[in-house]
């Protein structure tokens, strides 16, 4: 299974709808990097709105693919964590801190457009 | 209504399968969203634990009640290589697989009951409960 990774302009979209698992999780960490490789994007944004539930393995592989984004030039901004996951990931011990979020899509863009001030 | 079931844990996609299936029992049992995501978060932990240490193993649901209230009993047991060193596991940040080390004391505060038995050599059996509030 493949997760859709969109382009609008100098961005990525992706939206996370299906329940992952750790291949797949692993797949969207390889796939985003070629595509930012391939698109030149200076920033992403992935949509978790419809994820219910993030588990100590798929936290590591999104917080890693921030990191190795960032490397790449490309900043990351996760939107729409739920009350619920975010309540169980800090039940876990896992507080993302150097992850950059928003409310929501609009507001993730939004603040791509600031920090990258384009 | 079913009391008890099981999912084994043989390949990696079973993970997702045991923690659909807790959700599910969690959701009819009248637990609230947050809580059917702990449950389906700790089982996620479980289930990779047994996928990642053991190989093989099962994760059983028992539906408990007692004075008045109703539970969710997760079983996580496999006959794996065992824990050599339980209170280390039992650390936050511990981890000897490269990942974030949350797993089981993160269960531990997910669930309202946590208890371990492992034998190295032998195996591991994780008994877990969350009552319905």
């Amino acid at each position: 299974m493949r997760i859709p990774i969109l382009k609008l302009h100098n961005y990525l979209l992706v939206s996370i709808q299906i329940d992952l698992d750790d291949q797949t999780a692993i797949d969207f960490q390889e796939d985003l990097l070629h595509n930012i490789h391939k698109s030149g994007a200076t920033g992403v944004v992935i949509d978790l709105t419809s994820v219910d539930m993030i588990d100590s393995f798929i936290a590591k592989v999104l917080g890693d693919v921030v990191s190795m984004s960032d490397l790449m030039g490309a900043k990351v901004v996760l939107t729409g964590i739920q009350p619920a996951v975010a309540i169980t990931l800090i039940d876990l011990g896992i507080h993302m801190q150097n992850v950059a979020t928003a409310l929501d899509l609009e507001q993730g863009l939004i603040k791509l457009h600031q920090e990258l001030g384009e | 209504m079913i009391t008890s079931s099981s999912v084994r844990i043989k390949k990696e996609w079973d993970i997702v399968g045991a923690r659909q299936m807790g959700r599910k029992l969690a959701k009819d049992l009248g637990f609230g969203t947050i809580d059917q995501a702990r449950i389906a978060t700790a089982i996620s932990e479980l289930a990779r634990n047994i996928y990642l240490y053991a190989e093989e193993g099962k994760v059983e649901y028992e539906i408990i009640e007692e004075m008045n209230k109703k539970g969710l009993r997760i079983v996580a047991s496999d006959k794996g290589p065992g824990i050599e060193d339980l209170s280390k596991v039992m650390e936050d940040g511990y981890s000897t697989s490269g990942g974030l080390g949350a797993g089981l004391p993160g269960v531990k505060r997910l669930m309202d009951f946590f208890d371990i038995i492992s034998d190295p050599g032998k195996g591991t059996t994780i008994s877990t409960i969350k009552w319905v509030r």
